[in-house]
């Protein structure tokens, strides 16, 4: 990654790998990333990711027209940038889709030219 | 009355219950699942975020995803199953009494029982928060089923009292659905979930995490219109003057869940101190033929460990059904399990004196969290039959310890085994 | 059209007076300012039916509570409400109270209690009432002392009135009354009516009311109890027990109640807003300390639930029942305990002051005292059950696990007169969510139900009435508002 794509600036971030919890002080110095109060590389390696490019995977639900529930959980199959989720979140509530859904069906394709789909997480009936 | 004989009926048709059932379709005898809702799968069906799997699948899956994949193994299987059937009473010579609108009352008569109904949710009246009842109070799995199954929004603002994971995961759902969460209020000083939902779920949302306060108020006659929190000191008491008052329409209660065993109660089983039924190491309860596992046995924190103890239940029930049904082979000697420093509660309750050269399966929980312990295994006489080391232990946490007991020496004569939590001897010292 | 007699208050007095008062050829109204009856006090006190002999002799409230007792054998027979005479103790923890037990005992046997007798034997006490605590010294004990359910007595009182002809109106507050040419006009938020003879038993509100015509000669003063109610499975009571009575009320009482479970309460606690139903912190801990006095091993971990309720004390600390001087007006305010006992012999003074009035009472010839016993699940053999599903489906499917509810037991608490149309009416009718998980496995169901039933949107039913919806929109409701430029953060 170039020294130009790393952010700038410096951020505490709590590392969530084990319950220890150690909160990661991350900052760019001399166009390189720094390292302060983790205890372990796992927790360097997460810290890096969440200070770049923090991603989150998106979970909720889409509406059903004809569904044996009024909705179906779905799921981002790859983690969304973080600064996406609202957006996703709003798109997905406008969407709607049919019955009868298979667990893994794509329901929306390629959101935000992310290569990012979403997903159904269970199967569903019709009414 | 319609009536069926069936090898193994399983009362719950959630995780625990379908893997029980899956293993013992496999073993080839008869079973059947009764299942109160409209579709097979519990309560893992309203939990729609991820994080479920890790353990059983190596896989990070949602919650739906998570017990799909038994309801898909279920049918391939053809196990049969019943709908919207609510079973109203078992009798110790395991008849159970069940109803739905297709059959009417229904009389099953099995071999074996596996009890896999699961737990409630604890509510405002458990813990005694005064104030009005208006509308707008809701446990948070409530609040789930509405908003995942249902598709209705119970309010807009919303206070929820208690960090336990599901309330965590709740303040992201509602965030998510364009609801607005003011704060999570939690009643010790640290937070009762996982650390990464308090990152996930509340400070990526901005969402603050009041610790060592708890709702003391809720006001609004009609609706609700705000809570009042205030700070508690350590032995919970109300620090005066330390009132906040928080606008909100809603006030979600996450402040645990306790084991559903009404029916297993009213059959005449030994239930222990904190609800569940108590088993001995084949997680049989004191009714011969009669296992519990998943949630109705102890509340967990992670599916995939439903899973694995509704598998045992299942074959447990097996060997029953082969080996001891209707030949009287009592289990007498059993030896007992009792809680030592810092732990709430243990299962089993009971080990048979001719299983110590087996693998057995504990699970329990600390009531405090700590660092650098020891956990250890006493018998009756004060010698330590086993003990290992681990960097931390939370009450939300559940843990499990497989041991075989014969391996460590143990004397087959005593009468109880204690498990303890203690700080290391080194720590200790350290502190001097 | 005029009627001969509106009542206002649809509580277990004003529903009382409707139902004896329908035995007549008389055309009856009640208002209700709420979305159900039975939801002031009548919902929330101890459904305590006493003996009598606690009021002070000269009180109205004393006899009308000895002689409505004893008529409570023939109105639960005919009514079909839940009532059992289970008897009570009045319980002497110091031998210097064992004196006033005994003066109770002769009053009380000389105006017309029957059985009351003092009982020092502790053995015979205990095994009567083994949770009482060891201190014990003495009790009173009033079998003819019960439990009824005072809800479930004012639901039958307002479907046997409606079977004979009388007509119940909800949602209705009165606003306004006028009197000219003999005729009251009684205007409420949601219309007018027109009667001849006006009984007010509006509760919290009877001085209100009253003032509406120009009477102000009593005030009643909201005085507020708390109530814990625990778990069955903690704990079983045979017993009523009643500590020694102070001046100012009966006490903090430990009760079983008729389904079961057991209560502590009520404190007593003055308070300036008629609403204020709220419990408080310090409220629940004194009912706490005052049940332990009496029963030590009260499991308060089991606790279900909490609540409060509001007696409309009246200045007088005696019932109000006046034939006023506004001609054809009459009063029935300041209904405090032993309101529930004394309700039938209310409603028959009621009936007398009518006649003073120079109202026909004429008998009705197809008058039906009977009101059906409701059909429960719960009552039913296994044979019957299964008939009784293969009849009707709506038998099969349990709403309530807690309380073993079927769909059917909602439809027909929905359907019933004066039926339920919110969900704590639901509730108060025929029980989900009153058992151990208050409400979490069948609200969604509840609402469905009754979504269905009223043909309402699931958004539009409500808790209990105006303003108290459960549901503030459909999932995605709020995402898509927000999209439309509405900024709601």
């Amino acid at each position: 990654m170039s020294e130009s794509e790393i952010p700038e600036g410096s951020k505490d971030i709590r590392c969530i790998v084990c319950p220890t919890g150690c909160l990661v002080h991350v900052e760019k110095i001399s166009g390189e990333l720094v390292f302060e109060g983790h205890s372990c590389k796992r927790g360097v390696e997460y810290a890096r990711e969440e200070f770049i490019s923090p991603r989150r995977i998106l979970t909720t639900t889409m509406r059903v027209e004809n569904g044996f529930l009024p909705l179906i959980p779905v799921r981002s199959d790859k983690p969304i940038p973080k600064d996406r989720l609202e957006e996703t979140l709003k798109l997905i509530a406008k969407a709607q889709t049919t019955a009868p859904i298979k667990m893994g069906d794509t329901l929306l394709e390629n959101v935000f030219g992310l290569d990012i789909n979403i997903i159904a997480s269970r199967d569903l009936i019709e009414m | 009355m319609k009536k069926y004989e069936v090898d193994v009926a399983v009362i719950g048709g959630g995780s625990a219950g379908i893997a029980a059932a899956i293993v013992v379709k496999k073993a080839e005898l008869d079973v059947l699942i009764l299942e109160r809702d409209k579709e097979i799968g519990g309560i893992t069906l309203q939990c729609i975020h991820n994080g479920f799997g890790l353990h059983e699948f190596e896989e990070e899956l949602t919650g739906p995803e998570y017990v799909q994949r038994f309801i898909n193994q279920a049918k391939d299987l053809n196990i049969p199953y019943k709908l919207d059937t609510m079973v109203i009473e078992f009798t110790p010579d395991k008849t159970i009494y069940a109803v739905n609108n297709k059959e009417g009352l229904i009389e099953i008569k099995a071999k074996a029982i596996i009890l896999a109904m699961g737990c409630r949710e604890k509510t405002r009246g458990a813990i005694n928060i005064p104030g009005f009842r208006p509308a707008g109070i809701l446990t948070a799995g409530q609040a789930q089923r509405f908003v995942n199954i249902e598709g209705y929004l119970p309010g807009r603002t919303y206070v929820i009292l208690g960090s336990g994971d599901i309330g965590m995961i709740m303040a992201r759902r509602l965030t998510w659905e364009g609801c607005q969460v003011k704060a999570v209020v939690e009643i010790q000083p640290y937070v009762s979930g996982l650390i990464r939902n308090e990152v996930q779920c509340l400070e990526d949302y901005g969402i603050p995490l009041i610790t060592s306060y708890t709702v003391t108020k809720i006001h609004g006659k009609e609706r609700v219109q705000g809570v009042t929190i205030s700070k508690v000191d350590r032995n919970f008491d109300r620090v005066i003057g330390s009132d906040k008052f928080i606008e909100c329409d809603t006030l979600l209660l996450s402040v645990g869940l306790i084991p559903e065993n009404e029916l297993t109660r009213e059959a005449g089983a030994k239930i222990s101190q904190m609800g569940g039924p108590i088993i001995d190491n084949d997680l049989e309860t004191s009714i011969e033929g009669v296992f519990a596992c998943g949630n109705v046995l102890q509340v967990h924190d992670l599916v995939d460990l439903v899973t694995a103890e509704a598998k045992r239940a299942g074959l447990n029930a097996i060997e029953y059904v082969k080996e001891r049904y209707n030949k009287k082979i009592e289990k007498k000697d059993q030896i007992k399990c009792t809680t030592g420093e810092n732990v709430s509660y243990i299962k089993p309750d009971l080990i048979n004196r001719t299983d110590l050269s087996k693998d057995i399966i504990f699970t329990f929980r600390v009531k405090r969290p700590d660092r650098r312990l020891l956990i250890q295994f006493k018998d009756d006489k004060n010698r330590i039959i086993y003990k290992k080391k681990r960097r931390y232990v939370i009450p939300s946490e559940m843990l499990e310890i497989k041991l075989n007991l014969n391996e460590f020496n143990i004397d087959s004569n005593i009468n109880s085994i204690e498990i303890e939590v203690i700080p290391r001897p080194e720590v200790l010292i350290e502190k001097d | 059209m005029i009627y001969d007699v509106i009542i206002i208050g649809g509580g277990v007095t004003g529903c009382s007076i409707a139902r004896t008062l329908s035995k007549y050829n008389l055309n009856i109204c009640l208002l209700e300012k709420e979305a159900e009856i039975a939801v002031g006090t009548t919902k929330a006190n101890s459904g305590v039916i006493h003996a009598g002999y606690a009021s002070p002799r000269d009180y109205v409230k004393r006899h009308l509570c000895i002689g409505g007792n004893k008529m409570y054998t023939q109105a639960a027979e005919e009514l079909n409400f839940p009532f059992n005479r289970i008897g009570s103790f009045v319980v002497a923890l110091e031998d210097n109270q064992i004196k006033q037990l005994e003066e109770e005992r002769k009053k009380g046997t000389e105006d017309g209690v029957p059985g009351l007798e003092v009982i020092l034997d502790k053995k015979k006490i205990k095994q009567m009432e083994p949770n009482l605590t060891d201190e014990v010294v003495g009790v009173l004990h009033a079998p003819s002392a019960g439990l009824a359910s005072p809800y479930e007595l004012t639901f039958a009182l307002a479907e046997n009135a409606v079977m004979n002809g009388a007509k119940f109106f909800r949602n209705h507050e009165v606003v306004k009354i006028k009197h000219q040419d003999y005729v009251f006009t009684v205007r409420t938020f949601a219309g007018e009516f027109q009667g001849r003879n006006l009984i007010n038993a509006s509760g919290l509100y009877a001085a209100r009311i009253s003032r509406m015509l120009g009477l102000d000669y009593f005030s009643i003063m909201p005085r507020k109890g708390e109530y814990i109610l625990f778990d069955r499975n903690a704990i079983q009571l045979n017993k009523i027990l009643f500590p020694i009575p102070t001046k100012v009320s009966k006490g903090i009482l430990v009760c079983p109640t008729l389904h079961g479970n057991t209560f502590i309460g009520p404190n007593a606690q003055n308070i300036t807003d008629r609403e204020n139903i709220s419990t408080t912190t310090a409220g629940l801990k004194e009912i706490l300390e005052g049940g332990m006095k009496l029963v030590p091993n009260i499991p308060a971990r089991s606790s279900i639930r909490n609540f409060a309720g509001l007696r409309a004390v009246p200045d007088t600390y005696d019932f109000i029942i006046d034939n006023t001087d506004v001609y054809g007006f009459i009063n029935v305010a300041g209904i405090l305990s032993p309101g529930l006992t004394a309700t039938f012999a209310i409603a028959e003074k009621v009936v007398e002051f009518l006649e003073l009035l120079g109202v026909e009472l004429k008998v009705k010839e197809d008058y039906n005292p009977i009101r059906p016993k409701p059909e429960r699940f719960k009552d039913f053999t296994k044979e019957e059950l299964d008939i009784k599903i293969k009849e009707d489906p709506a038998w099969g499917r349990i709403i309530c696990r807690c309380e073993t509810i079927p769909e059917k037991e909602i439809i027909n608490a929905i359907h019933a007169p004066v039926g339920a149309n919110t969900v704590d009416g639901v509730k108060f009718r025929c029980r989900p969510g009153m058992g151990r998980c208050q409400g979490g496995f069948c609200r969604p169901r509840v609402i469905e139900i009754l979504s269905r039933e009223l043909n309402k949107k699931y958004e539009e039913i409500t808790k209990m009435g105006e303003d108290t919806n459960i549901l503030m929109g459909k999932t995605k409701d709020f995402l898509l508002k927000s999209e439309r430029g509405g900024a709601r953060k």
